[in-house]
């Protein structure tokens, strides 16, 4: 017997979707966002509304709501809380049954959390602060197509964090000369060099043209040094049958490691890319071009925890987060937070980490932290410190402005590494001494004095725009 | 930048991944990351081999890795073994990470001349 009547018209979102008393299911998925409503809407009501437009409501009841059990479907605002030291924002917890999503999907996860409710009216600014995958979905989902662990062992380095670099001048360079770069860079003591993210197939270098020189670089440094390298060949295309294309010849050339931007390319595409790459024995490096575009403003948007849990899930062997300590934004504790969540295997709430919720991750490979923008060798010791040793160090100006070259450069940044590691591994803190560190390090290298001296004024000091809520 | 800067020349060198970079390790240097391994608890290891094939992943083994192993003089003592043993091969000390399930550490201690 029927025990709900159709009764047209537009009511309160509150009186479905603010469920109070609501307890959580393990298997919900559960996301807090900041909101800002409009002036004269009450907090449940605006909760209550992104809860509905981002699950199974819209702005006027409709007839076929009684052909389903919405009591089921619907995502449910549970919990209002303030916002340190801001009277006009608050956050909301919003508890999605799970059915809600296809397995596997980020791409619906964040159609879903994302879509419309980011336009709604009744809310002025709206912002993804985290979400709480549960282990039954992280289950369904690839991840990373090799991990911290398998990549080690596969390139054969332990104790330390991995070193990089970006080639510069990021466009312009023909082939052969790129590969130049590449291997002064290698043959000088990094683990790997990278494409710049815009470097795709333009017309000055073709793709197929780089990747054959910059092999050809990696080999050569490989054979005289003793030690495996790789370069982030970006298989980043127009198309994903271009896409492949470019990762079957890297994978016929011999290259370990493979790149893409997860975010411009997509989801759907990063996905495809690294199952692939798990089928195929290659390390996928993610860059995240167009992150701050959705992550910086601290009102609206898509914190970058949330942006790299979901790329945790879709798949990647290395993601960068930025450094705290060089030219690119980046809030300390916030940091660490996100970077717990794509290194470990279970990450308790913290919430002076930013982090709302307990992520279990279950045995889902971790991924490098990678640390890239304006690094030279003075900030190391603060790097190992922040990082330690599962993480990428990437200089790209901090290699290739030493200034005696490349080479000379890579080996300045991996004394320099070496030294902090050994002296932490002693016990010393190695930020409160990083000077004498270096100052050691560099009596048995010339090249680290060189660079100690050439960028011994360069600070990145400016605030950070997106700080953690703090009262 | 200063007149007198003279730009020197970086020569490649074979090299042995971590600490490979600084100056070979002193006695009371290794102790320090043997120390480090077992606070770590991790298991000290003791691999070696002859410089044409150092590249290669797998490393012989000295004896098995030294599971509750706690004293650093002990492993002192089985690397000087290992390199008397096999006076040719590089050798160097590697933590076994059980968690991790991958070394922790692996640095050369001796490295053939």
């Amino acid at each position: 017997m029927s025990t709900k009547t159709y009764d047209a018209g537009v009511k309160d979102y509150a009186l479905t979707y603010w469920t109070p008393d609501y307890v959580p299911l393990d298997s919900d998925l559960l996301a807090c966002f900041k909101v800002t409503a409009q002036a004269n809407v009450p907090r449940e009501e605006a909760a209550a509304a992104v809860a509905a437009e981002s699950s199974t409501g819209t702005w006027t009841t409709v007839w076929s709501d009684l052909l389903t059990d919405l009591d089921y479907y619907k995502g449910r605002a549970y919990r209002i809380e303030d916002v340190p030291g801001d009277n006009e924002s608050f956050y909301a917890f919003v508890a999605y049954p799970i059915d809600l999503f296809e397995e596997g999907s980020i791409v619906n996860v964040l159609t879903s959390l994302v879509g419309n409710v980011f336009g709604f009216k009744a809310v002025r600014h709206l912002r993804l602060e985290d979400i709480r995958f549960p282990l039954h979905y992280v289950k369904t989902c690839g991840g990373p197509p090799n991990g911290i662990q398998v990549e080690r062992d596969r390139m054969d380095k332990y104790g330390r964090p991995f070193l990089g670099a970006t080639v510069k001048p990021k466009l312009g360079l023909s082939a052969k000369n790129y590969g130049r770069a590449v291997y002064e860079m290698l043959r000088g003591g990094l683990d790997f060099t990278k494409d710049d993210e815009n470097v795709n197939s333009q017309p000055f270098m073709r793709w197929q043209n780089r990747f054959e020189f910059v092999m050809e670089a990696v080999r050569k440094a490989q054979e005289e040094t003793g030690e495996r390298k790789g370069h982030y060949l970006n298989v980043t295309a127009p198309t994903c049958e271009e896409m492949f294309k470019r990762a079957e010849f890297a994978k016929e050339l011999g290259a370990p490691i493979i790149m893409h931007d997860f975010l411009t390319g997509g989801f759907t595409a990063n996905t495809s890319l690294a199952n692939w790459c798990r089928d195929n024995g290659m390390l996928l490096h993610i860059h995240r071009a167009m992150h701050a575009v959705i992550d910086r403003h601290p009102k609206h948007g898509i914190h970058f925890r949330v942006l790299a849990k979901c790329l945790r899930l879709s798949g990647g062997d290395h993601l960068h987060t930025g450094t705290v300590v060089g030219k690119l934004e980046g809030d300390r504790r916030s940091t660490l937070g996100f970077v717990d969540a794509i290194r470990e295997s279970f990450v308790p709430e913290d919430r002076s980490r930013g982090l709302f919720f307990d992520q279990d991750w279950g045995g889902m490979p971790g991924l490098l932290a990678v640390a890239s923008g304006g690094i030279h060798v003075w900030h190391i010791p603060a790097l190992v410190a922040i990082f330690g040793d599962d993480a990428v160090f990437q200089f790209g100006g901090g290699t290739q402005g030493h200034p005696w070259g490349n080479a000379a450069g890579a080996a300045a940044n991996r004394v320099a590494t070496e030294a902090c590691i050994k002296a932490r591994n002693e016990g010393v803190e190695v930020e409160q001494h990083a000077r004498e560190i270096l100052t050691e390090a560099a009596r048995h290298s010339p090249e680290l004095a060189a660079a100690m001296e050439t960028w011994k004024e360069i600070k990145f000091e400016f605030d950070t725009v997106d700080k953690l809520d703090a009262a | 930048m200063s007149d007198h800067l003279i730009i020197g020349d970086h020569a490649t060198v074979g090299r042995h991944e971590t600490f490979s970079y600084l100056p070979p390790l002193s006695r009371e240097e290794i102790v320090e990351q043997i120390l480090f391994i077992l606070d770590n608890g991790w298991n000290a290891s003791i691999e070696h081999e002859h410089p044409s094939r150092a590249f290669e992943y797998y490393w012989p083994m000295w004896k098995l890795p030294f599971f509750g192993v706690d004293d650093p003089e002990l492993l002192l003592t089985e690397i000087e073994a290992c390199r008397r043993s096999y006076p040719d091969h590089h050798v160097r000390l590697v933590g076994y990470d059980t968690f991790a399930q991958t070394k922790g550490h692996a640095f050369l201690v001796h490295r053939a001349s």
